[in-house]
């Protein structure tokens, strides 16, 4: 079972989520760090350091003696990371998704692949917690890959949480992609429903099964009830606005760890999505 | 030889667009013939990313020799410097008043970018 955080806006509280589900769950679980470029759920847990690895893409390398300038190469690229403005062909390595086309279409055989560095994973393991965390090098800008590569650590027969950046673009698209269930919180601003909106049109696009978790209720207004109950949304948990959630978060510590009364609530959460995954068949 | 300018329209009265990648349209002018023609850049507008190389892609096929414009990126600039493209910078506000500047050779070559990538 793969389980998504995700949420459209930033800050609202899907490491959260993710650290007190992962501990209510009650089995062993592998949690996911997929916010590459700002990992932060290590803050909350007591995991032991067991294994780095580094992880690097393919990126082209053009054999000028070979290479005629024909440019088919940089027609190929979409992301403009390889271009032809004059005889020969210029690589831009940070522009390069690694998908190793170019080299595929150049009709004289001039581009081979080389490796280049864009991150590292961190694995560390506690009592029931495995954390596999993501994390990009300072100025990479290609997240996607790297979230791959941590991605690969997924099985079948295990239970996974996946903490997602937030937004809707590509880094969090490849982190909820394959998901069983995407966890979608948020909190009741304008702000919150503005993203939430968001969010629930890219799950849907995925065509993936979510709910929505309300964080910091209590402020705000109904905004968040009213548009999830005209649009047959679930919201599966309502977290309040308690000082006493973010004092415990502002000490590295997870709600459920510091605030044994939230424990039911997340332990309730992680049965109603066991529940709902197993009457759609999973 | 053929000048290539950023421009917000297509004639020589047209703001000088001060972005190179991100230009509205390259007009290309002909300092033997006189003759200038524009083209658009829209599809660069809109990139998601590397507008500043395509853009020099663009201007390298239109055969262009010179740059000038207000701005130029490091990516963009070693990607004109590959081509062979000869890059200006300039505050001119119009098209026509930063090529009169270059061809009484009141402008200065760029020998290095003068911003960081995506500044505006």
């Amino acid at each position: 079972m793969i389980m998504g955080i995700a949420s459209g806006k930033g800050g609202t509280g899907k490491t959260t989520v993710a650290v007190s589900l992962a501990a209510a769950m009650g089995e062993k679980v592998n949690l996911l760090d997929c916010d590459v470029e700002e990992p932060n759920a290590h803050l909350f847990l007591k995991t032991q350091h067991k294994e780095s690895k580094i992880v690097k893409v393919m990126i082209p390398k053009v054999d000028e003696e070979l290479c005629n300038g024909c440019g088919e190469c940089s027609s190929f690229c979409q992301y403009n990371a390889i271009i032809t403005p004059g005889p020969k062909p210029v690589v831009f390595a940070e522009l390069c998704h690694g998908c190793g086309g170019c080299a595929l279409v150049c009709p004289k055989k001039a581009i081979s692949e080389t490796q280049k560095r864009i991150g590292t994973i961190e694995i560390s393991e506690g009592d029931d917690i495995t954390l596999i965390q993501g994390k990009l090098d300072i100025g990479v800008a290609m997240a996607p890959p790297l979230i791959r590569s941590v991605k690969a650590h997924l099985n079948s027969h295990d239970v996974s949480i996946i903490d997602s950046p937030p937004g809707t673009s590509c880094p969090v698209i490849t982190a909820i992609r394959g998901c069983d269930f995407v966890l979608l919180v948020t909190e009741p601003t304008p702000f919150g429903l503005n993203d939430l909106k968001l969010a629930v049109d890219m799950v849907r696009n995925l065509g993936v099964n979510f709910g929505v978790i309300v964080n910091r209720h209590g402020i705000g207004d109904n905004r968040i009830h009213d548009f999830c109950k005209a649009n047959g949304i679930s919201i599966l948990l309502e977290i309040p606005d308690d000082r006493e959630i973010a004092e415990a978060y502002s000490r590295g510590e997870s709600v459920v760890e510091a605030l044994p009364h939230y424990r039911r609530a997340f332990e309730g959460l992680a049965s109603s999505i066991r529940g709902m995954l197993l009457n759609r068949g999973e | 030889m053929k000048v290539a300018l950023t421009a917000k329209g297509t004639d020589l009265e047209s703001q000088l667009d001060e972005r190179f990648g991100r230009s509205q349209y390259f007009i290309v002018y002909d300092t033997e013939t006189k003759q200038f023609e524009s083209f658009d850049n829209s599809q660069n507008v809109s990139a998601a990313q590397g507008a500043g190389v395509q853009a020099a892609e663009k201007v390298a096929k239109l055969g262009a020799d010179i740059l000038i414009t207000g701005h130029c990126g490091p990516k963009a600039f070693q990607a004109l410097s590959a081509a062979g493209i000869k890059v200006y910078n300039t505050q001119a506000p119009t098209v026509k008043e930063a090529l009169d500047l270059y061809l009484q050779d009141k402008l200065t070559e760029a020998n290095s970018p003068d911003v960081e990538g995506h500044w505006s």
